[in-house]
């Protein structure tokens, strides 16, 4: 058994306002408009009052620029691009917990980690935990490679994405103060592609 | 100067203009009622006799006169009760405002008495909302939520705010200067090869033809789209809620498209070589089966909402701006044209149309409902504002009243709320004191709202209410006539005699059974300054035609029958 990765998954990445109840909002849109999406992940940026998620959608450019306008509507949403074609970085990361209670075990597990960007970061009599960090496509093959050893448990944080170079998605804009947001926002716009 | 959170909430409505609210008191809104007693002179509030009322006065208020409306409703069963009023706006893309009390802070999440997340519960029904926890942003979150309602595609916003905030004092000043906020940038102008793009199709076009919807008023474009239509000869089908966007007598408009539109419009759509789609958004009542919609036509699609475009029809040429700009962007380059052909097809149909029109039908000894509203339109020079509710009766208004000025409809197009149109044509005449304001209602959704019939005494409001009585939930029954082989189940109604209902509220009244007394009834209604309720005994079993059934393609029309076809 293999798991392919789909080529028809596109990246949407979204700068939004680090407020409680915006990934509510996003999870309430992403349900009520039937949006199938394959990951999201969420996480803070260098800008403590804006987070940045990153969507994987099982499905065309169109389909994404639904996701991409249907997002952007809302008010939290502060800046939203479709990563179709340009050229970018993206990781995934996972946590698996392998059998490792035989020396084959432990060897075929050794062996395929030398191979891959992976760690073996927990080794106990029973078991083990690979950290694996890579592309999504990285990682599905090395999970297959793992799987007949034997996988106990698995959690993955699902794709973070990065434009490369000077494609840069950011935005001067710090916090909903009144006094402070005339003069961040007439600094310069948002989300500039320098 | 140092306010509770209760007065800045009043001084933030006085400074957004506001004059009126509608709503209802109770336990985690009860400051702000008392800061309303200190206000009165300045701000009337209207009490309703169920939230779901405020919520629909204040959305017929906004469609009335394209500013704010405002609602207020305690915690809980007060908001809850208010859901209906919000989708309603939301679909239809009406500014209004809702006020909510909620518990106070350290109870929140504790189930407390009259607790509901109210937030969480109108979060899909609402342009944004907000829980205000600290009064020192009350002042600028009420300024926000009047900013987002009316402003990019307008729509509802609810502020939720607890019992101690309201009470809470703080020193208070109203933020000056504009609202900017960082993920909110409603789009305004075209790009230019957008503009040009979109007058290569029409000067390529030979068959074309313009939908105008709702956003051809919402953004003040009626004189642009006329110029548009006259200048380049390009007739103009309407939507339900486009109508008023341009006069319905001019030559050039061809009727009302979609289930209910006229056969003219919609033949005209599916022939059509060029859609210019102003301000509306291909909803499934105006399209019919999508896999066979105008398939010969290009299209452009512009609209204020980007994720419209694409969404159900893909656009040639898509302009996601606000439409007074980008047709005054379009306007000084657009080459005069002339489609005689094209035209005089069209005119073939609507002269088959008029054939079949109702009221060429003899009737004696029946009363038609096309019959009432046509001689109410003629009764009141066309001049009147008409509030539907939905059905049948709001569906032969579209057809029997034409309008001629932007507003003049208001009507629950996206949602078809009944219970919709008496407490918003309340609203509405708050708002333009100076027209006259008819519910045209049908005798099952004004027993939704009926309640609303002491709020109208209490206020003594000028609304002149026209029952559409067949003693039938008329618009389900004729589907389960046409689809479900007449079984009748759950539509024939009994009502209340409602002249007496009115009675029992002090309001003059009147029953209509025959069509030679209309004229006398509704200048006994003009003639009272304060509410009047006409009942119209109607015939009990009407179709409305023409009709795509949902789901069929949109030439495929059940049309009127011609007169001795049977009717």
């Amino acid at each position: 058994m293999t798991s392919q990765v789909d080529i028809n998954k596109v990246t949407v990445v979204a700068l939004v306002e680090n407020e409680p109840g915006v990934l509510n909002r996003i999870a309430s849109l992403f349900r009520r408009r039937a949006f199938n999406i394959d990951s999201l992940t969420v996480g803070r940026t260098h800008k403590p009052h804006i987070s940045r998620m990153t969507i994987r959608v099982v499905a065309g450019p169109e389909y994404a620029r639904k996701i991409a306008t249907n997002l952007q509507k809302l008010v939290n949403v502060i800046d939203v691009r479709v990563l179709d074609n340009e050229p970018h970085v993206e990781r995934d990361l996972a946590l698996i917990k392998v059998r490792n209670d035989d020396a084959e075990s432990r060897n075929t597990i050794t062996e395929i980690c030398d191979r891959y960007p992976a760690r073996i970061v927990d080794v106990g009599p029973k078991v083990a935990i690979i950290e694996m960090v890579g592309t999504e496509e990285i990682l599905e093959e090395f999970i297959d490679e793992v799987r007949p050893t034997g996988i106990v448990e698995m959690i993955r944080t699902g794709v973070v994405s990065m434009g490369r170079g000077t494609r840069i998605h950011d935005t001067n804009f710090t916090r909903r103060d009144l006094a402070k947001i005339q003069d961040e926002l007439s600094a310069g716009g948002n989300g500039n592609v320098i | 100067m140092k306010l509770t959170g209760s007065e800045i909430i009043m001084e933030c409505l006085l400074q957004e203009g506001v004059h009126v609210m509608f709503g209802y008191p109770g336990g985690a809104i009860l400051p702000t009622y008392d800061a309303i007693a200190k206000y009165d002179d300045r701000l009337h509030h209207v009490l309703v006799r169920h939230e779901q009322g405020a919520s629909h006065m204040a959305d017929g208020y906004a469609r009335a006169t394209g500013e704010v409306g405002v609602c207020i409703a305690t915690s809980g069963p007060g908001a809850t009760n208010l859901v209906t009023g919000l989708a309603t706006a939301m679909m239809d893309s009406s500014p209004i405002l809702a006020i909510t009390g909620q518990v106070p802070i350290p109870a929140i999440g504790s189930d407390a008495f009259q607790e509901t997340d109210v937030t969480g519960v109108t979060l899909p029904i609402t342009k944004h909302n907000y829980l205000v926890t600290d009064v020192r942003d009350l002042a600028y979150t009420m300024k926000e939520a009047f900013h987002i309602a009316r402003t990019g595609r307008p729509g509802p916003v609810l502020v939720d705010v607890p019992k101690d905030v309201q009470l809470a004092e703080t020193e208070f000043e109203y933020p000056e200067g504009e609202i900017r906020l960082p993920g909110y940038h409603p789009p305004s102008s075209a790009e230019e090869s957008e503009v040009s793009a979109a007058l290569r199709l029409i000067e390529e076009a030979e068959r074309p033809i313009i939908l105008a919807g709702h956003g051809i008023m919402m953004s003040g474009a009626m004189q642009e789209l006329r110029e548009l239509s006259e200048r380049a000869q390009i007739p103009v089908a309407l939507t339900l809620l486009g109508k008023g966007g341009m006069p319905e007598d001019h030559p050039l408009v061809i009727g009302m498209m979609g289930m209910h539109g006229e056969a003219s419009a919609n033949l005209a759509i599916q022939e059509a070589d060029l859609l210019i789609a102003l301000g509306m958004r291909f909803d499934d009542r105006v399209t019919g089966n999508l896999k066979t919609y105008a398939l010969n036509a290009r299209k452009i699609h512009i609209d204020i909402d980007r994720s419209e475009i694409n969404k159900n029809v893909r656009a040639d040429v898509g302009i996601a701006g606000d439409l007074k700009t980008v047709l005054t962007q379009m306007l000084p380059k657009l080459e005069p044209k002339s489609h005689q052909q094209w035209i005089a097809r069209i005119r073939d149909w609507l002269e088959d149309s008029s054939e079949r029109d109702i009221l060429n039908y003899e009737t004696p000894g029946r009363l038609l409902t096309a019959q009432v509203i046509n001689d109410i339109w003629k009764h009141t020079q066309g001049e009147a504002i008409t509030v539907t509710d939905v059905g049948q009766h709001q569906m032969l208004e579209a057809q029997y009243y034409p309008h001629q000025r932007p507003a003049t409809l208001l009507t629950s197009g996206g949602l078809g709320t009944m219970g919709f149109g008496f407490p918003a044509a309340i609203g509405a005449k708050f708002g333009k004191p100076e027209e006259e304001v008819w519910a045209i209602v049908g005798d099952g959704g004004f027993q939704m709202t009926l309640c609303e019939l002491a709020t109208a005494a209490q206020e003594n409001i000028n609304v002149n209410i026209a029952i559409i009585n067949n003693f039938f939930l008329g618009m389900v029954r004729q589907w389960q006539e046409l689809f479900y082989e007449k079984r009748y189940e759950a539509t024939p109604l009994f009502n209340p005699d409602f002249c007496k209902l009115a009675d029992a509220y002090r309001i003059p009244n009147r029953r209509v059974t025959e069509r030679d007394e209309i004229e006398d009834a509704v200048q006994f209604a003009r003639d009272i300054d304060g509410p009047t309720l006409i009942e119209f005994v109607v015939e009990k079993e009407e179709m409305v035609y023409p009709m795509v059934p949902a789901g069929a393609d949109l030439h495929d029309m059940k049309r009127r029958p011609k007169p001795g076809e049977g009717s």
